[in-house]
């Protein structure tokens, strides 16, 4: 055999390692966004975080393309992107806040504190809903349509002046479609 | 805002500024040596030198802002607003800097920049043509990560305009002494293979590979097997009492990943000896040498590619997989490319089948292939995913199944190593040599368990005895070597720094065998449910569960409990084991309550409230457990020790003074 | 036994060569034994996985599933990919980061009644962090549970 065809071999090793590496790079799963986009937004019932007397149901998110926005007063994210929400909310875009795994005084004085730009916030203290969206952290920001369908769906504080100029094309996107 | 503030609030500015700079400077780095060196021009080449430390300053300059942002609290940095809160104490705060991704990589371009600065401040010897290629080397990958930083992972990054007041808080897995000091030995030993590799690089491009070489690069392969030795070790021992169940090697491929390195660069340490004294493995060697950087640099991808499932792994961005998967690709591609050009011609000298050489060539085969079937096990899901074979996950079982026997192989030659000669050794002088250390092994190896547990006991007499034969043959040669001299003062001040760190890490992985050994087969643990008041026996100790109360750290709260732990109906210690909760991430953490010692450890972990008054506890009795960490620091300082040898100085000695330096007979040959 | 070089430079290799079989042998064997499956539970709902072998299971914990047994350290709690649910029972101490809605990986057998004897639990260190085969999982089914 030619010295330098043995000598080649662990270049060929390498070259097999590398292509393994791409394509399960290519194919790491992130698995997050497809979850959920193009579905109805899950059925539910839960009272209102202002007033536990009030039931909401999905029937709050039909007829006007809503932005959720999956919140804790516990999570230190949520703080950051509350003034991004209230800009939004001054744009005219209806928000509605589910209070995700938290206590009901602790959001109120969370929402007295930061101020509150939803038009209503769900109360879901046992995460119920949190999970049937497929939510694992706070904060989650989803974009339904008028018809209830989920489209879009933002994972983490939207804290960037990108992130907002994207939920704002979108939101004019879907308010556009029949 | 006044002056300060405004000076303050520039802080990352200024960091991100250094580091485009340092970028510069690599770059330059980089090209003007090497074309200098290709083209002969002793002008081009000289800047490798100023590049090198200006470099340094520069990334050096960027983490010290990385560092300040932190301790002033600067939540308008994304990083910083990530990993730290006020309420952190200022040590978690400064070392926060390194807790999560952006600022590891910035931490490892900072230990790259300073390997490279060590380079060209310690190898004035060094040939011109020689120094410029490996700070050239060395400048390339070093602008290969600080372009990664910049494009894909600026820790400097603002989150505007909404700053916010209060930051998210360090992970509070992160926040333990033993974080502290883990990332940075562990780079150290990673980064510190680049300096190996670069001399590598350098000698194929030459063409040219003599004993001047081997004497500069052996140092430096010591001293980055001694810094990634204690990171590995840190990074057991830290797993073992923060994680709360008291194991201290879980085979996860994070952990693989830093093997790895370490597997091959053991392999690297044994063939440069072989190079050095004997002028043979030459190729081998430099491919050890092009291996060992290449497996640190893949242990880094696939920590951060996130490909892999693990405990360890960050939550991952694939974009800076692909940009880590083509630094690597063009790294180790156009090394391993270079090396099939410019390999030396077989340079095989010829020794007998029983000889010193011989047996380094044993001790390489059997790390290679540990190397191997180490890597297998890691990728192997990778590989049957890829090939759409489903998803599996290859645990422990395997790597030990592997990995006991390829060890207990290795441990038998070893004894012989030290004591074989170069090139021959007659059978009979090694027999006459050895027989009573290994008889006595054997004996002492199969008394042990009985002695120790009143039981027999395979796995452990094995374990003991290759244990025993490692030391008992390294007593052994020690005597030997002493009894040479006329005295044995005389004997004592023939032995080298080389000798003596060889001794020390052999005898430090025969303390960690014992370690393993007996921690693996003696450890009891006990998961109870205790009520206060309530008394559980385990390994001979009564625990007892006196008290549950609260306790207010600085960003948790914790609850506590307080043991009381007996024997012989004395009470011997009071245990206060902790399940805190961090405030700010609303997340638990076990707090371990231990009671070290050398001959054995007690170790509770305080599990779930059951119901009021009760708590689920787990409670471990680990016998020895301290002798692994106890073993890797001998081997560590051992090869710390080995840096000293007067032989790597040599060359500067004949230089300066035109004769050969008066050097003692090497005792080892 | 001194041989020249060359023929000692052919016996080296092929010692070497039976080394490097020996150990991929070695590997293999270890590799077809000491392997765990990965399945979600609705591949297991469908029959898909082995009963009386080791193997992973991941998914989400299914929110108010979890029960204990008041005086000792048994629990149960289900698992879900949306698809299906398993039951999983666990003797000993959960993970700090063991949580209702959360990703965890059971490692244990198929039992008898259809459950699953866990042998042990994984949750993540990094709470942001999903196991990348539970988040596959969850992509595969984003039917409503």
């Amino acid at each position: 055999m030619n010295r330098r065809l043995v000598l080649l071999i662990p270049l060929g090793l390498f070259a097999a390692l590398a292509v393994l590496f791409w394509s399960s790079l290519a194919t790491a799963p992130d698995g997050r966004d497809s979850a959920r986009l193009g579905e109805a937004f899950p059925a539910f019932e839960l009272p209102a975080l202002a007033d536990p007397a009030r039931s909401l149901d999905r029937s709050l998110l039909t007829g006007r393309v809503t932005l959720v926005n999956v919140w804790a007063s516990w999570c230190a994210a949520c703080r950051v992107e509350m003034p991004q929400l209230a800009a939004l909310a001054a744009r005219g875009v209806r928000l509605v806040g589910v209070n995700y795994k938290d206590g009901r005084a602790a959001a109120n004085a969370f929402l007295g504190e930061f101020g509150d730009p939803f038009e209503a916030t769900i109360h879901d203290p046992s995460g119920k809903l949190g999970f049937e969206l497929g939510v694992y952290g706070a904060p989650e920001t989803f974009l339904v349509d008028a018809q209830g369908v989920i489209r879009y769906h933002h994972v983490g504080a939207l804290d960037t002046e990108e992130a907002l100029q994207v939920i704002l094309a979108r939101v004019k996107q879907w308010r556009s479609q029949p | 805002m006044n002056a300060t503030t405004l000076l303050v609030r520039l802080i990352p500015e200024y960091g991100q500024f250094a580091l485009i700079l340092a970028l510069l400077l690599a770059l330059v780095q980089a090209g003007v040596p090497l074309a200098g060196a290709a083209t002969s021009r002793p002008l081009w080449m000289a800047y490798a030198r100023p590049m090198a430390a200006g470099q340094f300053a520069f990334v050096l300059v960027a983490f010290g802002c990385l560092t300040a942002s932190f301790l002033f609290d600067d939540f308008s940095v994304a990083y910083v607003a990530d990993n730290s809160n006020t309420r952190l104490p200022w040590y978690y705060k400064a070392t926060a800097a390194w807790a999560s991704h952006e600022g590891s990589m910035l931490l490892w371009s900072l230990i790259l920049a300073g390997w490279g600065f060590a380079v060209s401040r310690l190898a004035r010897g060094l040939p011109r043509v020689m120094l410029a290629r490996v700070l050239g080397v060395m400048g390339l990958v070093g602008s290969g990560f600080l372009l990664f930083i910049l494009l894909t992972s600026n820790p400097f990054e603002r989150r505007l305009p909404a700053i916010p007041a209060e930051g998210a808080d360090l992970n509070p897995l992160l926040q333990d002494v033993g974080l502290i000091v883990h990332p940075p030995l562990l780079y150290m030993g990673y980064v510190g293979f680049s300096v190996v590799f670069a001399f590598a690089i350098a000698a194929l491009l030459e063409g040219r590979l003599d004993s001047a070489w081997t004497r500069w690069v052996r140092p430096w392969t010591h001293l980055a097997w001694a810094f990634l030795t204690l990171g590995i070790a840190l990074g057991s021992w830290w797993a073992y009492y923060e994680l709360g169940w008291g194991g201290w090697w879980f085979w996860d491929p994070v952990e693989n990943a830093s093997l790895l390195p370490w597997l091959a660069g053991t392999a690297l340490i044994h063939s440069l000896a072989v190079t050095d004294k004997r002028g043979g493995f030459k190729s081998w060697t430099l491919l050890l040498a092009v291996a060992t950087f290449s497996l640190s640099l893949l242990g880094t991808f696939l920590v951060r590619s996130g490909i892999l499932g693990s405990v360890h792994a960050f939550a991952t961005d694939p974009a800076r997989g692909a940009f880590i998967l083509a630094l690597l690709g063009l790294t180790v591609g156009a090394s391993l490319l270079l090396f099939a050009l410019r390999a030396p011609r077989a340079d095989f000298t010829g020794f007998d089948w029983l000889s010193r050489d011989a047996l380094l060539l044993i001790n390489n085969l059997l790390l290679v292939t540990m190397t191997v079937s180490v890597l297998l096990g890691t990728l192997y899901p990778l590989i049957l995913e890829a090939l759409g074979l489903g998803t599996v996950s290859v645990g422990a079982p395997y790597f030990n199944t592997v990995f006991v026997p390829l060890v207990a192989l290795l441990c038998l030659f070893m004894g012989l190593g030290p004591l074989a000669r170069w090139k021959r050794m007659p059978a009979r002088e090694l027999w006459r040599r050895l027989a009573g250390a290994g008889l006595l092994a054997l004996a002492l190896g199969a008394m042990l368990p009985l002695v120790y547990a009143g039981r027999w006991n395979l796995g452990v007499s094995l374990g003991l005895t290759l244990a025993l034969w490692l030391m008992l043959s390294l007593a052994r040669d020690l005597l030997g070597k002493l009894r040479r001299g006329a005295t044995w003062r005389a004997g004592l001040s023939r032995l080298t720094p080389g000798y003596w760190g060889m001794w020390l890490a052999h005898l430090g992985l025969a303390v960690t065998i014992v370690g393993v050994t007996v921690v693996s087969n003696y450890s009891v643990e006990r998961n109870v449910r205790l009520a206060l008041g309530e008394r559980v026996a385990v390994a001979g100790y009564g625990f007892t569960l006196e008290a549950l109360d609260e306790r207010h750290g600085a960003n948790y709260v914790a609850d506590r409990a307080t043991l009381a732990v007996a024997r012989d109906g004395r009470r011997l210690y009071t245990l206060h084991p902790e399940k805190r909760r961090y405030t700010a991430r609303a997340r638990p953490m076990t707090e371990v309550a231990l009671r070290p010692g050398l001959l054995r450890d007690l170790y509770v972990a305080l599990g779930e409230p059951l119901g009021r008054d009760a708590w689920s506890l787990r409670i471990q009795y680990k016998p020895m457990v301290r002798w692994l960490w106890l073993g890797a620091l001998m081997m560590a300082l051992g090869a710390a020790l080995a840096v000293l040898d007067r032989r790597y100085r040599q060359d500067r000695h004949q230089r300066r003074h035109g004769v050969p330096a008066p050097g003692r007979e090497d005792v080892r040959s | 036994m001194r041989m020249t070089p060359r023929s000692q430079r052919l016996a080296l290799v092929l010692a070497g060569l039976v080394l490097a079989a020996s150990a991929v042998g070695l590997t293999l064997y270890a590799l077809r034994s000491n392997i765990d499956l990965f399945f979600t539970p609705g591949q297991i709902a469908a029959g898909e996985a082995p009963s009386q072998r080791r193997i992973r299971v991941g998914g989400l914990v299914e929110a108010g599933s979890v029960v204990r047994e008041p005086q000792g350290l048994a629990v149960a709690f289900s698992v879900t990919d949306r698809a299906a649910s398993l039951r999983v029972h666990y003797r000993g101490i959960l993970p700090d980061l063991f949580r209702e809605g959360q990703g965890v990986v059971v490692i244990g057998e198929l039992a008898g009644d259809g459950g699953f004897d866990a042998a042990r639990v994984l949750a993540r260190h990094d709470e942001t962090y999903m196991p990348p085969e539970v988040a596959a999982a969850l992509a595969e089914t984003g039917g409503p549970p």
